[in-house]
């Protein structure tokens, strides 16, 4: 099996060209982002309102445990059946995947805000937005950069459906060795898939080091070193 | 000036936090707002600030109603310190203090400096402020608290409990910065806390309120301790309010006495031969400690002969700190030193007695009310 995989593996033909591990691999990457990027412009806005105003927040927890009890294959299948093969129905799906956990994560970054920083930022003669935007955003950003993250492995691994509906990435080379029985060509597709996605959340935890202000970073530190 | 007019606040749940209170501060000085816990005296602070609304009644500042402005423009001319100092974690030290100015326009760059300069006037050293707050003490916070709700310079200060949360001495410290600021800028400040000490010691008006918003009395500090309206205030200022009112007494009118004294180095020829207790001085004329009746001196006089000091009473100041120089020191002489540090004389509670005794035979003939 390992010989197998190897053997695979060390196969120039499987480097080369659009069908080649490369080509997928980017395919799938691309899929991800697009994917998780509508996500965030759906579900960033919606969390931060939601978080801000703590409105809507019972309603919103129920659809989106809801969204995350779809089974995404189902989901897909439903929107190819809607809206024809292409790329919208699987990109559509991996969207509804994603948005639960950004969703969560948005919520809850501007919920950990302590009230007493938000009622000095009111104190201090901020307006409504000015509150979001200079103090709750910044002080929500670990915990929305977190759902991201969460949303971003799941996409990666999920993102295989795409191949279901004709469409590329890595998804294409597992479900074409299925097809033929090449328990190897499956293994290896497995195999960049966990790559990707170990590779697309350090890149993600990157930029969470640039983007989360510092005296955040401090502060939690602090926590941790006084507990 | 800031006038509650018979203001009332009933929270959606039915606490009636304020009732019916009026009262009014005085522009430039500090009036504290002093009680037990959940009086409603944060309910009554923020309805300045219109942070909370009174379900009736009306809140003045300098006779227009509050309601007239903007809530957030009106905040941003009403400085305001909370109680854990509510610092942004996110923002440096420097870009704390800024927020106000920021918000009303102001340039970065001239926001930055003008930060830079109240940390200075809160007493912070310049470079704290690249700092973020989670790298400060607890002072330190509480003091960028209050640079920071100076930033925009505002006619008020509203501080509630600012210095609840730090340990006593830091919190002398500052309570003393703070009269010291207040002697500089003259702002008229509306202070909250539930400790008499602190209320007593700030205030030029102090207003006690009872559970359920009630304002039980409000008068200066010295009218308090002396004629507390009733029992509730009574109990509230404490047992020890005839010593405490000494602190409104001043000592100009004690004559401290010389008495031996012998400086650190000095060997045994130059310690008198002596009955009594000796004052060790040091090359400043700043007493150091105690020699004990009969003590033997072999070879020079050094530090870890004496014994330590009581409180020192300096020159000029309420004779509370007279009468505990003389009660706290070994001796039972109260050190007396001018504002250098270095000595002057000495005195006894026989003497602060004999002076306030003086003072209240004084009074009584003149026929004022003790
Ligand atoms: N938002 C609110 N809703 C309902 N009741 C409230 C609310 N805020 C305060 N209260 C109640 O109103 C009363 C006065 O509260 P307030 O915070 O003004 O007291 P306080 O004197 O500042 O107390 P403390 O010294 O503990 O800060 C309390 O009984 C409190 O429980
Ligand atoms: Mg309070």
């Amino acid at each position: 099996m390992i010989a197998d995989l190897l053997a695979w593996l060390t196969n120039p033909e499987h480097w080369r060209g659009a069908g080649g591990v490369p080509a997928q691999t980017l395919l799938h990457l691309y899929y991800c982002v697009v994917s998780v990027g509508t996500a965030m412009l759906i579900a960033v806005p919606l969390g931060l309102y939601i978080g801000h105003t703590g409105r809507g927040a019972t309603a919103v927890v129920a659809v989106s445990n809801a969204m995350r009890a779809l089974p995404t294959l189902g989901l897909v299948t439903m929107l190819v059946l809607i809206f024809g093969l292409g790329d919208t129905p699987a990109l559509a799906g991996l969207v509804i995947l994603a948005i639960p956990a950004i969703l969560a994560g948005t919520c809850a970054g501007v919920d950990s805000v302590p009230s007493d920083i938000v009622d000095a930022a009111r104190g201090m003669g901020m307006t409504s937005i000015q509150r979001l935007w200079r103090v709750e955003l910044p002080n929500a950003l670990p915990l929305l950069i977190g759902g991201v993250r969460s949303a971003m492995l799941q996409v990666v691994a999920t993102a295989t459906v795409a191949a279901y509906v004709n469409l590329g990435g890595l998804g294409r080379i597992l479900l074409d060795g299925l097809a033929v029985g090449h328990y190897e060509q499956m293994a290896a597709a497995a195999l960049f898939i966990a790559l990707l996605a170990v590779a697309v959340d350090l890149v993600l935890a990157g930029i969470s080091r640039l983007v989360v202000p510092r005296g955040l970073a401090l502060a939690a530190e602090a926590n941790r070193d006084g507990s | 000036m800031l006038e509650f007019r018979s203001v009332r606040k009933q929270y959606e749940n039915g606490t009636v936090a304020v009732q019916e209170l009026s009262m009014s501060a005085e522009t430039g000085t500090i009036t504290v707002l002093v009680g037990p816990s959940g009086c409603g005296k944060t309910t009554l602070m923020r309805m300045v600030n219109r942070m909370i609304e009174p379900s009736s009644g009306a809140v003045l500042v300098d006779g227009t109603d509050v309601r007239e402005f903007d809530a957030a423009r009106l905040r941003r001319g009403i400085g305001y310190v909370i109680q854990q100092a509510g610092l942004f974690p996110h923002r440096t030290v420097l870009d704390n203090v800024a927020t106000v100015p920021l918000l009303s326009g102001c340039r970065r760059r001239e926001a930055r400096t003008r930060a830079a300069e109240l940390l200075d006037r809160v007493g912070l050293p310049a470079d704290l402020g690249r700092r973020y707050p989670a790298q400060l003490s607890g002072g330190q916070q509480q003091r960028v608290g209050v640079a920071r709700a100076l930033a925009a310079d505002p006619p008020v200060l509203l501080m509630d409990e600012p210095f609840s949360a730090v340990d006593p001495v830091v919190r002398a410290g500052l309570q003393d910065e703070l009269l010291r600021l207040q002697e500089e800028l003259g702002k008229t400040v509306l202070f909250v806390t539930h400790d008499i000490d602190e209320a007593i010691k700030l205030g030029e008006k102090v207003a006690v309120l009872r559970q359920g918003g009630h304002l039980a009395q409000y008068a200066e500090p010295d009218a308090l301790l002396a004629e507390p309206a009733d029992d509730f205030v009574t109990s509230f200022v404490g047992r020890d309010r005839g010593y405490r009112r000494l602190s409104f007494r001043d000592s100009r009118r004690l004559r401290p006495e010389a008495t031996d004294t012998v400086h650190i180095g000095d060997t045994s020829a130059d310690v008198p031969s002596r009955a009594g207790w000796v004052l060790v001085l040091d090359a400043h004329r700043r007493p150091r400690g105690w020699l004990p009746p009969e003590a033997a001196v072999d070879g020079q006089l050094t530090e870890d002969q004496l014994v330590a000091g009581g409180s020192l009473h300096v020159e000029g100041t309420s004779l509370r700190g007279a009468l505990d120089s003389a009660l706290s020191a070994p001796s039972g002489l109260g050190v007396v030193v001018d504002g250098d540090g270095g000595y002057v004389g000495v005195v006894t509670a026989r003497q602060v007695l004999d002076l306030i005794e003086e003072h209240r035979s004084s009074v009584t003939a003149e026929g004022v009310a003790p």
